[in-house]
């Protein structure tokens, strides 16, 4: 049993982000099936499912990067309104840049591996419309700094940090203008362990101090139960189960999400 | 009196896929608690005292029944209530009170014990001072109020997670086994904590495997053992 969208409520609380059907298929493979999410502001939505099943497809979709064939996506916030689908490449460049940040698992699709990691950064502030020299260097820095990336490197390429360095410049980036949504795309996959922790313990400080609400796909399980508020379970593009993290991960309804947080036990 | 809770009909089991089958923990179980009111579960192990807890909580999700809940913002069935409303009253209106502290990387055993009224507003210096005070009160050392509890023993672990879990009043407290492996210092100060919680009007569920410690608290006792066990088998309570 999961709880239906529409379940009774006490307090009119309204979701920051609102996706609804969303399917998307390449060719014959249907990607994305019928997905509908809600997340509210500082709720972190972890998503989970085996390779292949449309997390990866779905995040890109909330990042604007691709258009399903159906469904809207809304985002409770001033400066739009209506389904984000239908804004024009325009629209959609300037409210990733100030509102949307997101973090890829591989560091190459989100960063300039050759420019110093504070002009990555200084990057997005500049396509965000800030222009200012000296606030620019400013502002990157303090957000590579939010993100502990050790400030003696900001000069530094990416191509010359380490896995865990690099997600740190991404984060960086991607929080360097109060985004309302961070998105996280296997953030810690790849890294060692030892590393993991301290992206993770990054990514959960920069939650409580600062509220950002967020949706992470991960296979980790325990980045998933240490970060997620909620979880949505994935399989062949479609949602099989969604609740509270902890009865995900302790009362699990659906056989498939079962055998998933079984065998990672 | 005022109603807390209204448990109709409830019914909790589990299916595991993987072995084609399903365990009943209990069913149709009602009951009602009052303000101030303090109900004790017992059965033998397994036979589902943590279940009902963490089902009401739901972090369990129950086959059937209703539990009504009269929060401050209405009355709702917590079964079937929205996510993110379970998660406003787990943070407001309902803790859940266990043997383990949920430690986190790098944030200090104070900074813990304070933050459940950091998120209910309190200023940052008050709430600090509050849990200093709780971490006193439950026999916390000092020198360990700046340090990460990921490396604390398993008592002054559970020590944190009292004061945290009971730094807030709250309008209904569920507890399961909240004195394991504490000493009696902190059994002491758990027990005059939840008499002054229950005298504000908390109302509490709880499981202690000794119940002598709240002996005085208990207003009504909730036996899950099936009925079909043996007497010898049932370890009574001595209230
Ligand atoms: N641009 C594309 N062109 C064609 N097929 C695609 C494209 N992007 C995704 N797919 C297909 O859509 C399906 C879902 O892929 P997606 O990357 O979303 O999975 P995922 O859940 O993120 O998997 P993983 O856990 O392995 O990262 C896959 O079958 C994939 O091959
Ligand atoms: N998440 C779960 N999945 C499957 N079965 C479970 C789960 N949680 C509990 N059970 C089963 O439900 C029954 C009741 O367990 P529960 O933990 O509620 O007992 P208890 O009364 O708290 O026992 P104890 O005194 O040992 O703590 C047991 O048979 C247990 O194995
Ligand atoms: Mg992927
Ligand atoms: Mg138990």
């Amino acid at each position: 049993m999961t709880i239906a969208l529409d379940a009774p409520r006490l307090v009119q609380a309204q979701p920051l982000l609102t996706a609804q059907n969303v399917s998307k298929s390449y060719g014959d493979v249907q990607a994305v099936r019928d997905v509908s999410a809600e997340v509210f502001p500082g709720e972190v939505l972890g998503i989970v499912g085996e390779s292949g099943s449309g997390k990866s497809t779905f995040l890109r979709m909330l990042n604007l990067e691709e258009t399903p064939d159906t469904g809207t996506y809304t985002l409770d916030l001033p400066e739009v309104e209506g389904n984000l689908f239908e804004l024009d490449r325009f629209a959609r460049r300037m409210l990733c840049a100030k509102r949307i940040g997101i973090v890829y698992q591989n560091p190459h699709l989100g960063l300039l591996m050759n420019h110093s990691s504070s002009g990555n950064v200084a990057e997005r502030l500049l396509v965000a419309g800030e222009r200012r020299f000296t606030e620019l260097r400013e502002r990157a820095s303090e957000a590579l700094q939010a993100s502990e990336f050790p400030l003696e490197r900001l000069d530094a390429p990416p191509i010359e940090l380490s896995g865990g360095m690099q997600q740190r410049v991404q984060l960086a980036k991607a929080i360097a203008l109060e985004p309302a949504l961070l998105l996280l795309d296997e953030p810690t996959t790849g890294l060692d362990v030892s590393v993991q922790a301290l992206v993770l313990d990054t990514l959960k400080r920069l939650q409580q101090d600062r509220n950002i609400t967020m949706v992470i796909v991960s296979h980790d399980l325990g980045v998933i139960r240490t970060l997620a508020d909620r979880v949505m379970v994935m399989r062949r593009g479609a949602v099989v189960e969604a609740g509270l993290a902890d009865q995900i991960f302790q009362d699990p309804q659906h056989a498939y999400t079962q055998q998933l947080v079984h065998a990672k036990l | 009196m005022t109603k807390v809770l209204e448990v109709q009909s409830l019914t909790k089991g589990f299916t595991m896929h993987h072995l084609g089958s399903t365990l009943a923990a209990f069913e149709q179980i009602s009951f009602d608690l009052q303000a101030g009111e303090f109900l004790l579960l017992k059965g033998q192990n397994g036979a589902g005292k943590s279940t009902l807890l963490r089902t009401l909580y739901r972090s369990y999700v129950a086959q059937s029944g209703q539990v009504i809940f009269h929060s401050r913002h209405g009355t709702i069935d917590l079964l079937r209530a929205a996510e993110v409303d379970i998660s406003l009253l787990r943070r407001e209106e309902i803790g859940f009170v266990t043997q383990f502290l949920l430690a986190r990387p790098r944030v200090t055993a104070e900074a813990l014990v304070a933050e459940p009224l950091r998120m209910a507003g309190h200023s940052a210096p008050d709430a600090l001072a509050e849990a200093r005070k709780w971490l006193a009160e439950f026999g916390v050392k000092q020198s360990l109020w700046r340090a990460y509890p990921t490396t604390f023993s398993g008592g002054e672990q559970q020590k944190v997670n009292l004061a945290r879990a009971l730094i807030l009043p709250q309008k209904l407290l569920l507890l399961d086994e909240p004195t394991a492996s504490l000493d009696s210092q902190a059994r002491a100060a758990l027990v005059a904590r939840l008499a002054e919680l229950k005298a504000a009007g908390t109302a509490m569920i709880g499981v202690f495997h000794h119940p002598g410690d709240v002996a005085d608290l208990i207003d009504r006792v909730i036996d899950l053992t099936p009925e079909t066990t043996p007497d010898e088998e049932r370890n009574d309570v001595v209230v």
